[in-house]
């Protein structure tokens, strides 16, 4: 088995008396879609900003491509590469959709000190920029304030700005959440394809999306990772039916 | 935009209209009085790029004014003087050479900023806001105390100081000198706002996370950015001592701290010109309210106030609408 | 520097402390229920000292002139929460800086409009005035120990009403989640005025208590406000506790630096440079303090979130 992309060991993370995480281990593979779900309160949140940084583990160690990145700060981590999307959109909201794209590409260039060319008439980042959105689907609406967006496109645009990146790894955080029928199913389309970019640890609520995409769930409870495994293996899990799913037929 | 653009115009055509009326018409007061708005105006246009662009609420900006006032006011002080500044290791002598105090000047402010920006970017929100007025009172204090400068009752420069090929006793002249570098500010901070930089730190300012997420750090876009604002208001601050030939530890004190950071309200925070008609509007306000009433301050509050309530954009937004998104 | 000189300057040190805290407190209740940076904090103290001063001149009491500046100081405060302080709950902090400056703005014109710009004077109450002999024959004004006991009573007081009474729970409630508060049907508008109105009665408690130690005039509250500011970075927004350990601090670190630091660097230089330079570095003592307080905890000594 190849390398996995990203690696989780043992993370353990306490808030006083409450475990939010209990020795997770996790990780992803290449080309794969690995979804991570769990009631709420399991302790998704916790596990996600540890993987991105935002807080520090009481234990174990995150790695991306073989280089432990426990230690770095969250814009290091996407400057390593780790590509996120937000459950609530960040978004620059006064900003055009370009704008937006553009300081995705800017981030990925590493060269943000510079104070005189005209950022907006870069050619190399606008070309970035202008490819994601496409990628997208939001070409035509590049010179539309990001507030004036639907909730579904700055989602969409979510995904643009963090495809700028050249991510070697995607973390998403509830991608469908908010979406129509119509805009979930778009979004499970281009997820679909998304992963032979990169492999994509996925954060979902939605289980159709969830068993519809993933190579393999990993679930979530009380801060334990109580199973691991393909699609099939977790719905007949005995744990994860009586933990979560619960005892009606699974879709 | 296109508004803005030729409220811009407008704005630019009145500070170069009224000096010259008032030169021809032979009124050196209208002159004067515009040299002082255009020296706040730096001010504010420095005070704009930490709290327009950045988002940085600092209440000590009047820190930076100061030591600009007090670069000009020490080094014309030992030149006055005849007295060097230090002998060992090696001869510093006084200047009253305009050129050398802007640099002086500009590069003392810088230092400060950086220093007070690091330790206060620790912090954000209302910490920051505090902790930014409570440097600047530090100066003050510090001012008032230190003997040597004058203290409390400042220092008076009695001639004013030089720039070559120019007489800037004459008003018109220093006027030029001012606008000049008033212009030359506006250029600067316009080409910040559309760099990479200025992308950069104006998402940081409406989402840091955002900024984060694509890998760059915003406490890094802050401090830069509060250097350079430190730097242009300290190149202000040496100005306006040589406007009055007098420098004191006024200058450091959180009411022109207050001062500068209300007229960038009342014209437009963020806006390019914002300091530049707030700065118009605010001498305009003091010369001809302070004839109609002693306590003309509370106009001006009133005014601050309608505008925090009522006009968030101030009088640029008003006349020129919201700022619209370049692409 | 004899003994009694250093007990006499502790003394001074925890009364500036005290009054400190009387405005620390206030500030940090209302920003820390509130979410609001009240700049105006320190008209409220002018206005209590302005009431003070014209009740005991009209009246000769002291004690209606402490009333007068608690209810002036109050009303003042709820007409400014009602009007426009209501307005700024859910803006940024920098309308609030810039609104409250404006009050700043008019009440210090207003007041000047009123009384001019001469100041006036508060005298202490016969029955405060004059020195008392402590042990160790140390003779201290009576009115100054009567303004340290007031404060620390003050102080108790308030632990005891924000630990014990209901609106003390409220109040903690509301610090750490306002909208939950709201949501469990308190009355939020009333909570946010009382609360207000607390900070002003005390602000205006403390300037009428200066007054009488100091001049009344317009322009007196700025400096104690800024102060007051850095108590609250010290001591961490939203606590009591840090408020009034924050207020010794900065009280005992102002008194006693302007005292020693001159006479320590008296020992390595002669008289007057000593001066000069101890008299320079004791003013910038406190924000010294500050910022070394701030490179360990940028969240202040007892803050906990932001």
């Amino acid at each position: 088995m190849t390398e996995p992309v990203l690696r989780m060991d043992g993370i353990s993370k306490s808030f006083g008396a409450l475990r939010a995480n209990d020795d997770v281990t996790l990780d992803l593979r290449p080309g794969e879609i690995h979804a991570l779900i769990g009631p709420n309160g399991a302790g998704k949140s916790t596990l996600i900003q540890a993987i991105t940084g935002a807080i520090a583990p009481d234990a174990g160690r995150v790695h991306l491509l073989g280089q432990d990145i426990t230690g770095m700060d969250m814009a290091a981590r996407a400057r390593a590469g780790l590509g996120r999307t937000f459950q609530i959109s960040a978004l620059a909201m006064d900003h055009t959709v370009l704008q937006n794209g553009v300081l995705g590409a800017l981030g990925a260039s590493g060269r943000a000190f510079r104070f005189f060319a005209p950022v907006m008439r870069d050619r190399a980042l606008l070309g970035v920029a202008r490819d994601a959105l496409a990628e997208v689907g939001l070409s035509d609406l590049a010179t539309t304030r990001t507030a004036d967006l639907s909730h579904g496109q700055r989602r969409q645009l979510e995904v643009a700005v963090a495809l700028t990146l050249a991510p070697r790894a995607f973390l998403m955080d509830e991608p469908m959440a908010g979406l129509g029928l119509e805009g979930s199913a778009r979004m499970t389309g281009f997820l679909d394809r998304l992963r032979h970019r990169a492999p994509i640890l996925l954060v979902e609520h939605d289980m159709d999306a969830v068993f519809a995409l993933a190579d393999r769930i990993s679930v979530l409870v009380y801060g334990r990772i109580i199973a691991t495994g393909t699609p099939a293996e977790i719905r007949q899990d005995p744990e994860v039916r009586r933990a979560y799913l619960g005892e009606e037929a699974t879709p | 935009m296109r508004r803005e653009n030729l409220l811009n115009a407008a704005i630019l055509l009145g500070f170069i209209a009224v000096p010259l009326w008032a030169w021809v018409a032979d009124e050196p007061f209208i002159i004067t009085l515009t040299t002082r708005a255009a020296i706040l105006a730096l001010a504010g246009v420095g005070l704009n790029v930490a709290l327009g662009l950045g988002g940085l609420v600092s209440l000590g900006h009047a820190a930076f004014f100061g030591i600009g006032g007090y670069a000009m006011g020490v080094l014309a002080f030992h030149a006055q003087n005849y007295l060097p500044l230090i002998e060992a290791p090696f001869l510093i002598e006084g200047t009253k050479s305009m050129p050398v105090i802007w640099l002086v000047a500009i590069l003392a402010s810088a230092l400060a900023a950086v220093l007070i920006g690091a330790l206060s970017l620790r912090t954000s929100g209302v910490y920051f806001i505090m902790i930014t007025l409570a440097f600047g009172q530090m100066l003050y204090f510090f001012m008032i105390s230190w003997p040597a400068y004058g203290g409390e009752d400042g220092l008076s420069i009695y001639i004013r100081n030089g720039f070559p090929g120019l007489n800037t006793l004459d008003p018109i002249q220093f006027y030029a000198i001012a606008f000049t570098l008033l212009l030359a500010a506006l250029l600067l901070v316009a080409r910040i706002q559309n760099s990479a930089f200025g992308l950069a730190l104006a998402s940081a300012r409406q989402n840091p996370t955002r900024v984060t997420a694509v890998g760059i750090r915003p406490r890094h876009l802050h401090l830069v950015a509060f250097t350079v604002s430190g730097a242009i208001t300290g190149l202000s601050g040496a100005l306006f001592a040589d406007l009055n030939r007098f420098v004191s530890p006024t200058m450091f004190s959180w009411q022109t701290s207050g001062e500068i950071m209300v007229f960038v309200i009342i014209g437009g925070v963020g806006r390019l010109f914002g300091p530049v008609l707030g700065s118009a509007a605010f001498i305009a306000m003091e010369y001809w309210l302070d004839g109609v009433s002693d306590y003309w301050h509370i106009y001006l509050g009133a005014v601050l106030l309608g505008i925090v309530l009522f006009a968030r954009g101030g009088l640029i937004g008003l006349i020129a609408g919201r700022e619209v998104a370049h692409d | 520097m004899t003994a009694i000189l250093l007990i006499e300057q502790i003394l001074n040190g925890l009364q500036f402390g005290v009054m400190l805290f009387l405005m620390a407190a206030g500030l940090t209740l209302i920003f820390g229920v509130m979410g609001v940076i009240n700049l105006a904090h320190g008209s409220l103290f002018m206005i209590g000292a302005f009431a003070a001063a014209g009740t005991a001149a009209a009246t000769g009491s002291y004690v209606l002139a402490l009333m007068a500046s608690l209810s002036a100081a109050a009303v003042a405060g709820v007409l400014v929460e009602t009007l426009i302080i209501r307005r700024l709950y859910a803006r940024d902090h920098l309308d609030q800086v810039l609104a409250t400056f404006a009050l700043i703005l008019i009440f210090s014109e207003g007041t000047r409009f009123l009384f001019g710009s001469f100041p006036l004077y508060l005298d202490t109450p016969d029955l405060l005035s004059g020195p008392v002999t402590l042990p160790g024959g140390i003779q201290y004004p009576i009115y100054r120990l009567f303004i340290i006991a007031m404060g620390l009573s003050i102080a108790g007081g308030l632990f005891w009403f924000i630990a014990r009474t209901r609106i003390g729970i409220q109040i903690r409630a509301g610090e750490v989640d306002r909208e939950m508060i709201a949501a469990l049907g308190i009355n939020i508008s009333r909570l946010y005025t009382a609360v207000f109105a607390l900070g002003a009665a005390l602000a205006g408690l403390a300037g009428a208590l200066i007054g009488a130690i100091q001049s009344v005039e317009v322009g007196m509250g700025e400096p104690v406000l800024i102060l007051a500011f850095v108590v609250i970075v010290i001591g961490g927004i939203g606590s009591i506790k840090g408020a009034l350990i924050g207020a010794l601090l900065v009280g005992l670190t102002d008194t006693l630096g302007r005292v020693l630091l001159p006479q320590a660097f008296g020992l390595i230089m002669d008289a007057s440079s000593a001066t000069t330079v101890g008299a320079s570095l004791a003013s910038m003592a406190i924000y010294v303090l500050m910022a070394g307080v701030l490179i360990f905890r940028p969240s202040g000594l007892f803050g906990g979130t932001t």
